[in-house]
């Protein structure tokens, strides 16, 4: 006993060095099951408001940037509306009167106050929380595309998962055969992800827009995920290695969508029934 | 005594807020990210006990993860290159020099600040990029980042020297 006492005060430092290395690297494992713990991340209250605090100054001079961004949206948005307003008559006659179109996808804006791309796992921030309907699995658009996804929420603030992460898979279709596969990112290039999954007969060409499938229940059908940039098949393979050049430029956002799928709790009940029913086979 | 405390105080609040506020955004085509909140811990006075400088580097760590969404990777890392600190500093040194306590570059000279820096921002950045990736698979992409990004970390870290702590 004695010599074990003498042993840990001679190496000390060694083990406080290798329990604290122990104590980060399950941090990290485990970073997928800190969802509860709320304070390892920038969603918590004192770094969500120096972020927020600091991202003020900053965006003072973006203001000139931001505004033709609004405008131009603000611009499409009319165009749009007109079009619609020729043919509300024809769209109408075509809905259910059950059909509830407008209100499944709520959209609420928001602010991006602290962002990255050159890390393998970004995250950004966002400066709505739960006190403005901000919930945990929400997905998160811009004007040009799909960004990523909500992770975590505070009152205030709230983290989301960036398309540039390589925990993140979204699921894509080519919008012009929707064929569909995966979209995820593999770490290297912050303009580009690789969409997998589409089988070789499929004809795909540079150019061609790879859009949101609308399968799951984070973002609604048809968001822009970018165009086709590459594609190769690898020989003996059935699949196209296929690389998208991202419609967002993740340096440059700001203004966030962040979209709620009022049907979701249904769709995930309704889906969860199937499974079991599936196990009792 | 107490005005050693405030001044490392000071100087920790500085440099993380100047790491996560500024230096954290300057990503240049997606490589290069320069971490130099590291100085901290090659600044700590040399008498610092052993473990004392590991339980800063973990603390110090933990805050840059906190603010920058990485739990546990910057930890790791400025934990392992705490550790590291007193082996390099030995390695380094030679009997003859006299030894002030603040390992600064005026204390200590160009080279041996240079050498002492590089050392230690090397290890860390290699650790902490690979902790990041968590693979070998691209090991030539993730060395090439942690070299770049190393470069540009030790080049304002000297740099910081001859513009802040000139005392």
């Amino acid at each position: 006993m004695r010599s074990l006492f003498r042993f840990l005060a001679k190496n000390h430092v060694l083990l406080l060095f290798l329990v604290l290395e122990i104590f980060s690297l399950v941090l990290i494992f485990n970073y997928n099951n800190f969802q509860r713990v709320r304070y390892f991340n920038t969603s918590n209250r004192i770094t969500g408001s120096i972020y927020n605090s600091f991202n003020r100054v900053v965006n003072y001079f973006k203001l000139s940037t931001i505004n033709e961004e609004l405008a131009v949206e603000n611009s499409r948005l009319k165009s749009e509306l007109e079009i619609m307003g020729q043919n509300t008559t024809s769209v109408i006659s075509n809905i259910h009167p059950n059909d509830s179109l407008e209100g499944k996808f709520i959209y609420r804006s928001a602010l991006i106050i602290n962002n990255s791309v050159n890390k393998q796992y970004n995250y950004f921030t966002l400066n709505k929380g739960s006190n403005d309907g901000i919930r945990p699995d929400q997905g998160i658009i811009s004007e040009e595309g799909i960004v990523g996804i909500v992770s975590n929420v505070s009152e205030k603030y709230s983290t989301g998962i960036s398309l540039l992460n390589r925990r993140m898979l979204v699921s894509g279709k080519l919008k012009k055969n929707n064929f569909f596969g995966s979209v995820s990112w593999d770490g290297l290039n912050y303009r580009y992800v690789m969409l997998s999954d589409i089988p070789s007969h499929a004809e795909v060409a540079v150019g061609d827009s790879v859009v949101t499938r609308g399968s799951s229940t984070y973002f609604p059908e048809g968001i822009l995920i970018g165009t086709v940039e590459s594609v190769e098949i690898k020989q003996g393979e059935n699949f196209y290695t296929i690389q998208v050049k991202l419609a967002v430029d993740f340096k440059s956002i700001t203004y966030v969508e962040v979209v709620e799928n009022s049907e979701k709790d249904e769709i995930i009940m309704i889906e969860n029934l199937t499974e079991d029913d599936q196990d009792l086979d | 005594m107490i005005r050693i405390w405030i001044k490392y105080g000071i100087m920790f609040v500085s440099l993380v807020l100047l790491q996560v506020l500024i230096l954290n955004f300057i990503q240049f085509s997606g490589y290069i990210n320069p971490y130099m909140y590291v100085l901290f811990i090659l600044l700590l006075p040399i008498s610092t006990p052993r473990y004392f400088v590991v339980i800063l580097g973990f603390i110090l760590g933990l805050v840059i993860d906190i603010f920058s969404n990485t739990v546990g990777m910057h930890a790791s890392a400025t934990t392992f290159m705490a550790f590291a600190r007193p082996i390099v500093i030995e390695l380094i040194s030679s009997r003859e020099m006299d030894k002030s306590d603040y390992p600064g570059l005026n204390q200590y000279g160009f080279q041996w600040f240079l050498y002492y820096s590089a050392i230690l921002v090397f290890l860390h950045h290699i650790f902490f990029f690979y902790v990041e990736a968590f693979t070998f698979v691209n090991f030539i992409h993730t060395f090439i980042r942690s070299i770049l990004s190393s470069v540009f970390s030790i080049f304002i870290i000297v740099l910081s020297q001859y513009l802040v702590f000139r005392e």
